[in-house]
């Protein structure tokens, strides 16, 4: 039973390891360690291709990120005082935004905006007063929405099961003594759901960074992150992807270490409360 | 009107007011995220099926049109069906094998006391990036991998990467967090007492696990199973990666009908039927689950 968990871990870890090992490697050789260099690194941060890739998907994936941690926080706050049918109906298309497959998605917003825009452009032209109209089309704001849609489901459920173990009596309790509803959402329910919040806003900002097959269908002329990494392991494997994949690697892993340790605060916090 | 009418008519109208906004904010909360839905999800959902529908322009996208050509076609793709119908099931039945074991490791084994870092570490790999882990896999089986390895004792010309081997390993890989986590919550759900109880009956532990806890986690396998089977019938990564273009699943279709022949009509016509499946599965899976037990209660993160 010990081996065999033991070697889940090394399963799990392992490959991980190796990128991470092999990204400080001094030379060319994918199979042996020649020595410790950190040269790949100063040549991924030197690339001008990848620190663009880069500064995109920081942007959309805190972009869409905010907007499904707030969205997300408010629909599941509502949600709650609608009937059952309109909850119903909400629950189902969350449901769907999580479980559509991504490649599902980007298609059906590549061909949803292209048809939207192709109707727009024109009108815009129109209407436009100046010389030259802006034309719409996929970029940054495509990929926000795509990725957006599935953060915010993702928020929305989190925050949800937490004000669902949200007792009613403090509620009840803060309305009892003469607080207005905006305070007792202000003092009490507020900063029991924040936690929540923030945890999901920290999965939204991993999932945005780490997503490919969405941005892929729907990123236009623009590079994100995984998309570059994707590319460029077509072109062949080198110690520079190594060095970019770590730090991928890194990034995400303090995202969701940070969203854990907020979210086991939450839970051990709730099983005090539950046990004085 | 009296005094006493008037405050009566009041009364009345109050509870209206404060309801009306109550409605209000109820709506003002719901409302981005309802419109987020409505024009990122069920327009672009409907859109796609208008396109599956539609025909081909000659020069690559869509042509307004009413035509059941897409569907037909479909057979021309059934290499791509085939593949992900068997190996989805196949990768996530094999997730299974390894993940209950460990799942159940860290429910009744493993020391309380470490119970939620060891739990952490297995549900942390899940959130980093699906590409840089497949990455390392190719890595590893690549030529200059494993293969380099074993021709050094002798072993030649072993080919690993570009085989349904190595996406089977991607996927056991790529999802085992997945699969683990719902096993996990439902063992650990399970009332120690009833092992106890069996055990003081005198049960061998194979016949209190095969009648007692198996069983009793069989809704957390259920909801593993779907969860990722479902994932797999969308993967695009691993077969492409691990599989080289040999082992080719729906979603590499997909990529490879709108980003390169860009024929937009017959690619919706396919992601319309694979979204069909997925709904199948789903409903399949959850009326079972239904049947098992009633929680469906599932923590992802």
């Amino acid at each position: 039973m010990r081996a065999l968990i033991t070697f889940v871990y090394l399963f799990l870890y392992a490959p991980i390891a190796l990128v991470v090992l092999f990204s400080f490697n001094a030379g060319r050789n994918a199979s042996e360690f020649t020595g410790f260099s950190t040269m790949w690194y100063g040549k991924a941060l030197g690339n001008t291709f990848l620190i663009t890739a880069l500064q995109n998907s920081l942007m959309i994936a805190f972009s869409s990120a905010v907007l499904a941690a707030i969205f997300g926080t408010m629909a599941a706050l509502g949600m709650q005082r609608l009937s059952s049918r309109a909850r119903a109906i909400f629950d189902g298309l969350f449901a769907a935004a999580i479980v559509v497959p991504g490649v599902v998605i980007g298609i059906a917003t590549l061909v949803a905006l292209i048809e939207v825009f192709s109707f727009l452009n024109p009108a815009l032209a129109l209407i436009w007063p100046g010389e030259r109209p802006p034309q719409l089309g996929l970029g940054y704001g495509s990929i926000i929405a795509a990725h957006g849609l599935f953060s915010l489901a993702l928020v929305a459920m989190i925050v949800k099961a937490r004000i669902a173990s949200l007792g009613r009596d403090i509620v009840e309790a803060s309305s009892d003594l003469y607080a207005t509803p905006f305070t007792t959402f202000r003092q009490i329910v507020l900063p029991q759901i924040l936690p929540s919040a923030l945890a999901g806003f920290l999965l939204a900002f991993t999932f945005s960074f780490d997503d490919f097959i969405v941005a892929f269908f729907v990123a236009g002329s623009k590079t994100t992150l995984p998309i570059y990494v994707f590319a460029s392991i077509r072109r062949g494997v080198t110690p520079e992807i190594n060095a970019i994949a770590t730090m991928v690697l890194v990034a995400s892993l303090l995202m969701i270490l940070v969203a854990r340790v907020l979210m086991r605060d939450k839970k051990t916090k709730a099983q005090a409360g539950s046990r004085s | 009107m009296t005094s006493s009418e008037v405050a009566a008519i009041e009364s009345q109208m109050k509870p209206m007011t404060t309801d009306r906004k109550r409605h209000l904010v109820t709506a003002a909360l719901v409302a981005p995220a309802g419109l987020w839905l409505c024009v990122f999800l069920v327009l672009p959902f409907m859109a796609m099926v208008v396109f599956a529908f539609g025909e081909r322009a000659p020069e690559g996208g869509y042509q307004a049109a009413f035509t059941f050509a897409q569907f037909a076609n479909l057979p021309s793709r059934a290499a791509a069906f085939w593949n992900t119908m068997m190996i989805a099931p196949a990768g996530a039945f094999l997730c299974l094998i390894v993940a209950y074991p460990a799942a159940y490791y860290l429910a009744i084994k493993s020391n309380p006391k470490y119970r939620l870092t060891l739990v952490s570490l297995v549900v942390v790999p899940f959130w980093t990036s699906l590409l840089v882990r497949t990455y390392a896999w190719m890595y590893i089986l690549g030529s200059r991998g494993i293969p380099n390895l074993l021709g050094m004792i002798g072993i030649e010309d072993i080919r690993l990467l570009n085989t349904p081997g190595a996406v089977l390993l991607g996927i056991v890989y790529g999802y085992l967090p997945l699969m683990i986590m719902p096993i996990y919550v439902s063992l650990e759900k399970l009332d120690r007492r009833l092992l106890e109880a069996s055990a003081d009956l005198g049960a061998k532990p194979v016949s209190t696990f095969l009648g007692i806890t198996l069983p009793l986690s069989l809704p957390g396998v259920m909801t593993g199973v779907a969860l990722v089977t479902i994932l797999l019938l969308g993967e695009y990564l691993i077969p492409q990666l691990l599989g080289g273009g040999k082992v080719f699943f729906i979603g590499n279709a997909l990529v490879d009908l709108f980003l390169q022949s860009r024929n937009w009509p017959f690619g919706s016509a396919i992601a319309v039927t694979l979204v069909v499946v997925v709904v199948i599965v789903l409903s399949v899976a959850m009326r079972i689950a239904w049947k098992v037990s009633g929680s469906r209660q599932v923590d992802l993160v």
